[in-house]
């Protein structure tokens, strides 16, 4: 399986995704972002990080940065396409995902483990996962989700949520809310759900040694599935 | 304008100190000299009040491969693998403006650390503030958090560790010492000595504006109430362009076309450039109207004492301008070549093609000022006899909650949940530690690192604190497994020209000499920090130390959270139980008089190698050092990170409950074993004539002290974690 991660400027989780896809098999590329074309891959990954300092808005800036006209064209064309964090941010500020990303309720930056439930397993991101609920780690100022009420109803009606802040046994609650994010949402697809956003960094949980191993249950999985 | 003695008064130059530069100029100096003799002969970055003692510090070691007098120290990891560290304080600045003044402190270490070609590998810091009642302090801790975060979040390093403390005596002076740890291959560190003549002198990174120009003579002065109109002298930090500076620098260094370089820190260009040339004993050439510049009309005043912050200077081989060039055009970063080196071995600096300096480097480096300054010894107060009765109407249960829900005390996760701990994914050891670890990218290695600092030992009697925080600095890395290999300081003090003030700072170096020399723990950077005083009042003597070891094999490391019911739990180390100086005694009896702990560097170091040994052969399965709050906070500490009780046992010792409990007797260790290693573990102690107490065992849910006194895991908790969250959000 080939893929690519993005790196703006700015991008600081770029090496970390670049270790866990080929920790579980990925064949990746780092691609800069003033590059026009993508390698030929099977998933495109935009990692966390402050692209462009985060100024203006976060992720605004990198959405309109060369290589992202080839990632939306490949998104649109079905391609797998997976933000994390500040990827996510940039994903909602590309129009490719629905919704914009506020600064956290408490307006702190958070770094912690948390709890997701995993919503919708009818994608490839998810498909055959068994558990109901991931330990992830999040780290981020802005990650309080948020949209209009037309678009939250057309998210629900699609099934597009794929991830809620939850406790470890999935129960989803104010308490388990860590960012004020609207409905405890984590991480969402586009209506094809061949483009994932979160907040959540799965690569940060692929060893025991770390803060924990449910990203490597994630990743091994999403290579079975794209194969 | 003309200068005179008037202007170089204001300039915080002293009378015999501008007579001297007429002297050796043989001429009175402009503007633009004057302005670079005053950046260069402050305390801040001449170090004239403290190197006469500094010079007594022991700083070498099989381990180490640069000590002492580059941008940072370096320490040899085996393979090809070496860390560059050091520590930084930058207290004025974060006092006058909190958000910009910590960031840029954090940012102005790691660029000392990459400016050697180490990719920065973790961030730490001690920061300190007024008491919680005091009314800046909230929003000083406040801003301070955030600038940290903010600056170190942006640049993809974790923050691994750090220490934070409340006392009266920095109500109107706060500390913020920020320490940065890189990895660098041994072949392949960069130096700021330049060499060869007629070499291009680039300038990268950021444009140059009017911020913090003065900075570092602000940083050199006493506050009084004036202190906000110094705002201006704060530097601006910008995270993500130091974060492009630093892959484009690193890029640059993957090949050989760099002779030197140095970061535009303290007094920005001047020191850059004239250290440069110092060490390479030549001359540098600088055509200022080649500076880029953020602002119209600059004087070539300002842009020689800009404190701008995301700058380099590099002397670079000749013909490889373009493609330097290249790399710096990728990563959106200014690239002008500004000047060349010399054999004059003078700065000459044109501006509007008119020469504006020209002052032989040596002036300004060799014979700046040195002083021997006047300095009291401080007595060892004499021990307090504390009644026995005044111990009657406590209840063992009610002072442990006192003291776990003190603000020295508590738990700081309200800070250090807003630093990133985590990325670069090599953190095995988060913040809330003895000490933080992060892994050897790719190895099977791990560093430790740790900071510390005792201001109150330090201020009742400055040789025994001095020998202390070292000492503890060696017990924090011990005590995750790691072989202390070497430290940084950060020396913050009051006044220099004070005497009791200089004494503190002469004996409190005395005393970390002699600790870091018996326990072959060298100083390899470090940083002093005077003039931490508003009018007549200076903080407590706050030397901080940062201390770094290796882990061999990181799956060896040792954490302080208890691992399983029924399990031993020795005590490592005599207790004598020494209440005078301890939070017990300041913070329950209200004693705040004696003398401090004492230190017995033979028994250190005996007990550190033997817990090493232990920790080789894999006997011990949690282990605390025993600080601040004595065994019993230690104990707590340890149930709550592994949500496990303990039961202690009834001491047989001859002292008091309280004095068991609470003492802060030196050099010791708590540490988790299986019962059945017991004999054995008991006989490496007896062969290494190490005291050791049998405290208790590891139990279920509760902390069990004695019959009457028990309180439960969840509880401690709570006291633990409440004070802080509870304080901010009030």
């Amino acid at each position: 399986m080939n893929s690519s991660v993005i790196t703006f400027p700015g991008s600081n989780c770029d090496r970390d995704m670049n270790v866990a896809l080929k920790k579980f098999g990925f064949k990746n590329k780092m691609i800069w972002h003033n590059d026009t074309e993508l390698p030929k891959s099977d998933l495109v990954v935009l990692p966390g990080g402050f692209s462009y300092g985060d100024y203006l808005r976060c992720g605004s800036m990198a959405s309109k940065s060369k290589i992202m006209q080839s990632v939306i064209n490949f998104a649109k064309g079905g391609g797998k396409v997976m933000g994390i964090c500040n990827g996510f941010q940039i994903l909602v500020e590309s129009g490719l995902l629905p919704g914009v990303l506020l600064r956290n309720k408490y307006l702190e930056f958070i770094c912690k483990n948390i709890f997701v439930k995993v919503n919708d397993k009818e994608n490839l991101y998810f498909k055959n996962i068994k558990k109901n609920t991931l330990e992830f780690h999040i780290a981020h100022n802005e990650g309080n989700y948020f949209c209009s009420k037309e678009q939250i109803k057309e998210i629900d009606n699609n099934n597009q949520v794929a991830l809620y802040y939850s406790d470890a046994n999935g129960t989803v609650n104010e308490n388990t809310n860590p960012n004020g994010s609207i409905k405890n949402i984590a991480g969402i697809f586009n209506n094809k759900k061949n483009v994932l956003g979160m907040m959540p960094h799965p690569e940060r949980m692929i060893d025991p040694d770390l803060s924990g191993e449910d990203g490597s249950i994630f990743f091994e999985n999403l290579i079975n599935n794209l194969k | 304008m003309i200068v005179n003695e008037q202007i170089a008064i204001e300039h915080g130059l002293k009378k015999d100190e501008y007579k001297k530069i007429c002297d050796l100029l043989k001429r009175v100096p402009n503007i633009t000299e004057l302005g670079i003799f005053s950046a260069m002969w402050n305390e801040h970055c001449s170090y004239k009040s403290s190197r006469f003692h500094l010079k007594n510090l022991p700083t070498k070691g099989k381990d180490v491969i640069q000590g002492p007098g580059e941008n940072a120290g370096v320490i040899d990891i085996g393979d090809d693998d070496a860390i560059v560290f050091k520590i930084e304080s930058h207290n004025h600045p974060s006092f006058i403006e909190p958000y910009q003044g910590a960031a840029t402190g954090v940012g102005g270490i790691m660029r000392d650390v990459f400016t050697m070609g180490a990719r920065p590998i973790a961030n730490l810091n001690s920061i300190h503030f007024g008491s919680p009642q005091h009314k800046k302090t909230k929003n000083l801790l406040r801003g301070v958090v955030h600038g940290i975060g903010g600056y170190g979040n942006c640049m993809g390093v974790p923050t691994i560790a750090g220490q934070t403390s409340f006392d009266e005596s920095y109500n109107g002076n706060i500390l913020v010492n920020a320490m940065t740890l890189g990895l660098v291959k041994k072949n392949k560190i960069f130096y700021s000595k330049a060499a060869g003549l007629g070499k291009p002198v680039i300038y990268v990174g950021s444009k140059t504006g009017r911020d913090g120009i003065h900075g570092a003579s602000m940083a050199s002065a006493v506050f009084d109430e004036k202190i906000e109109e110094k705002k201006p002298t704060v530097q601006v930090g910008d995270p993500f362009t130091e974060k492009l500076l630093l892959e484009a620098c690193l890029e640059l260094m993957a090949g050989d076309s760099i002779i030197a370089i140095q970061d535009m820190g303290a007094a920005g260009l001047t020191s850059s450039s004239i250290e440069m040339a110092s060490k390479g004993n030549l001359g540098i050439e600088i055509n200022l109207n080649k500076v880029p510049c953020r602002e119209t009309k600059m004087t070539p005043y300002e842009i020689m004492l800009s404190e701008s912050q995301e700058r380099m200077l590099i002397v670079l081989e000749n013909g490889k301008e373009e493609m330097a060039k290249k790399i710096f055009d990728k990563w959106n970063l200014d690239f002008a070549v500004i000047g060349k080196t010399t054999k004059s071995k003078k700065i000459e600096l044109y501006f509007d093609e008119k020469k504006v300096t020209d002052i032989p480097v040596n002036i300004l480096v060799e014979n700046s000022p040195m002083y021997e300054r006047k300095w009291k010894k401080a007595k060892l107060p004499k021990k307090i006899k504390i009644e026995r009765e005044e111990f009657k109407n406590l209840k063992v249960i009610n002072v442990l909650n006192k003291i776990l829900s003190n603000p020295n005390v508590c738990s700081k996760e309200w800070i250090w949940q807003q630093y990133d701990h985590t990325v670069m994914g090599d953190t095995i050891q988060k913040p809330g530690g003895d000490a933080g670890v992060v892994r050897v990218h790719g190895t099977n290695k791990a560093v430790a690192a740790s900071v510390d600092s005792s201001a109150v030992y330090c201020w009742a009697h400055p040789l025994s604190g001095g020998k202390q925080i070292v000492c503890e600095s060696w017990r924090n890395l011990i005590v995750v497994g790691a072989k202390p290999i070497a430290i940084t300081n950060c020396l913050n003090f009051g006044s220099p020209e004070n005497e009791e003030n200089m004494g503190e700072f002469v004996e409190c170096v005395q005393g970390l000499g002699e600790a870091s020399l018996y326990l072959n723990f060298p100083v390899v950077s470090g940083n002093v920090s005077f003039y931490n005083q508003t009018k007549d009042t200076g903080i407590k003597p706050t030397p901080v130390i940062g201390g770094v070891g290796l882990i061999k094999n990181y799956k060896n490391m040792v954490t302080m959270d208890l691992k399983e019911t029924g399990n031993i739990l020795l005590v490592i180390g005599k207790t004598e139980g020494h209440l005078d100086q301890s939070l017990f005694s300041r913070e329950i009896l209200n004693e705040k008089n004696g003398p401090p702990p004492e230190i017995n560097l033979f028994n250190e170091k005996n007990n550190g190698e033997t817990i090493l040994k232990l920790i080789d052969k894999k006997y011990i399965k949690s282990a605390h050092d025993v600080s601040l709050g004595g065994i019993i906070t230690a104990l707590s500490v340890m149930c709550i990170k592994g949500m496990k009780g303990a039961t202690l046992k009834k001491h047989t010792h001859l002292i008091n409950q309280f004095e068991y409990l609470f003492g802060e007797d030196q050099g010791r260790y708590i540490i988790e074993i299986k019962k059945n290693d017991l004999k054995s573990i008991t006989e490496i102690l007896e062969k290494n004539s190490i005291h050791c107490d049998e405290l208790g065992s590891v139990g279920d849910n509760e902390l069990i002290i004695d019959n009457k006194s028990k309180v439960s895991i969840e509880d401690l908790i709570k006291t633990h974690t409440k004070w802080l969250t509870n304080y901010m959000n009030k």
